[in-house]
């Protein structure tokens, strides 16, 4: 399950890669910066970045999530850091149905 | 080809001559009440629920978009009114009101937002009412939470502008509804001898200004909030 969620991250990526003009974000891997201090995203694309996702997620695996919740803006360590710990949190609301 | 619509609140009222409206122009309709759906048509697509459960919004605009690949309108019309003195009202009525009417208009500007912006276009409405400029005895909860939907309609205009949606807001004057059926008819008549064009409002004047702030044509005015009847 953790390959496919990543698979619909980079595939959001590769996208907003061609948007924003950032070839950085054209290959990534779990470890590819998202938002924060060496984030590659500004808060607006992240937005839209997370907005894509979930529709991917909708689409690619049939659940509707919301990914900016309580929960994640209270984390101490943001799960939109890096693409590997948007997959893990993904993970976790997945499992929670 | 037809746009696809978003109306919320389409099993009476306001909702439902809009949705009559638009089908009728060839559109796509999805709609949603508490109650049983009230229109038949093949583009007709009714979802029951509360607007303020979060998860059957999020669940509704997803089917939605998975259905037609866009939401090309969304027409924020659910709402419920509540009369009463200050000093004589219930928290519990405060709780009702901000749910239907904030809770909910947020819930699905937010959802319909996030599809809109992948496709770098949309058209938003949201409802407020005359209540808020005419600052009406007895509505403080109500006008209070039309007040609400204003600061989003005008915020949220700004923060989706780059992104090709527009927000906008009508606030009709009243029109001969359920909702204004429960107000007491001494009441309706002073607040009718407030406005500029003294009459009831109707379907028609309402749907007049809606249809104005979804042209394609108007995608330079935003962030406007419009009152009928010369009431602001």
């Amino acid at each position: 399950m953790k390959e496919k969620i990543l698979s619909i991250i980079y595939a959001a990526l590769n996208d907003a890669s061609e948007e924003l003009g950032k070839p950085e974000l054209a290959r990534p891997g779990p470890e590819t910066h998202l938002y924060g201090r060496k984030g590659h995203l500004d808060s607006l694309a992240l937005v839209n970045l997370l907005a894509d996702v979930e529709q991917r997620v909708a689409d690619d695996l049939g659940k509707a999530i919301v990914l900016a919740d309580e929960r994640a803006m209270s984390q101490k360590r943001s799960p939109f850091a890096t693409a590997g710990t948007l997959a893990d949190y993904i993970e976790l609301l997945l499992s929670e149905g | 080809m037809g746009r696809v619509f978003v109306i919320t609140g389409s099993g009476k009222g306001i909702g439902r001559e809009m949705a009559l409206h638009y089908l009728a122009q060839g559109n796509v309709v999805a709609g949603c009440s508490r109650g049983e759906p009230s229109i038949v048509d093949k583009n007709y697509t009714h979802f029951q629920l509360d607007v303020a459960d979060e998860k059957a919004v999020v669940a509704m605009v997803r089917t939605v978009r998975k259905s037609h690949g866009v939401i090309d309108v969304l027409l924020n019309n659910a709402g419920i009114a509540a009369m009463n003195h200050l000093a004589t009202t219930p928290m519990q009525t405060l709780q009702k009101v901000f749910a239907t009417n904030v809770f909910g208009s947020f819930i699905f500007l937010r959802e319909v937002a996030k599809v809109m912006m992948r496709a770098k276009t949309g058209r938003i409405v949201n409802f407020s009412t005359v209540a808020v400029p005419l600052r009406l005895e007895g509505e403080t909860v109500y006008g209070a939470s039309k007040a609400a939907i204003e600061h989003l309609t005008r915020v949220a205009a700004r923060e989706l502008g780059s992104s090709g949606i527009t927000v906008n807001a009508v606030g009709p004057a009243p029109v001969d509804t359920d909702l204004v059926r429960s107000v007491p008819p001494e009441k309706i008549d002073a607040l009718i001898a407030r406005q500029a064009v003294r009459r009831f409002g109707t379907f028609a004047d309402v749907i007049q200004v809606v249809d104005f702030f979804i042209d394609p044509r108007s995608s330079f005015v935003t962030g406007q909030v419009l009152y009928l009847g010369g009431a602001g």
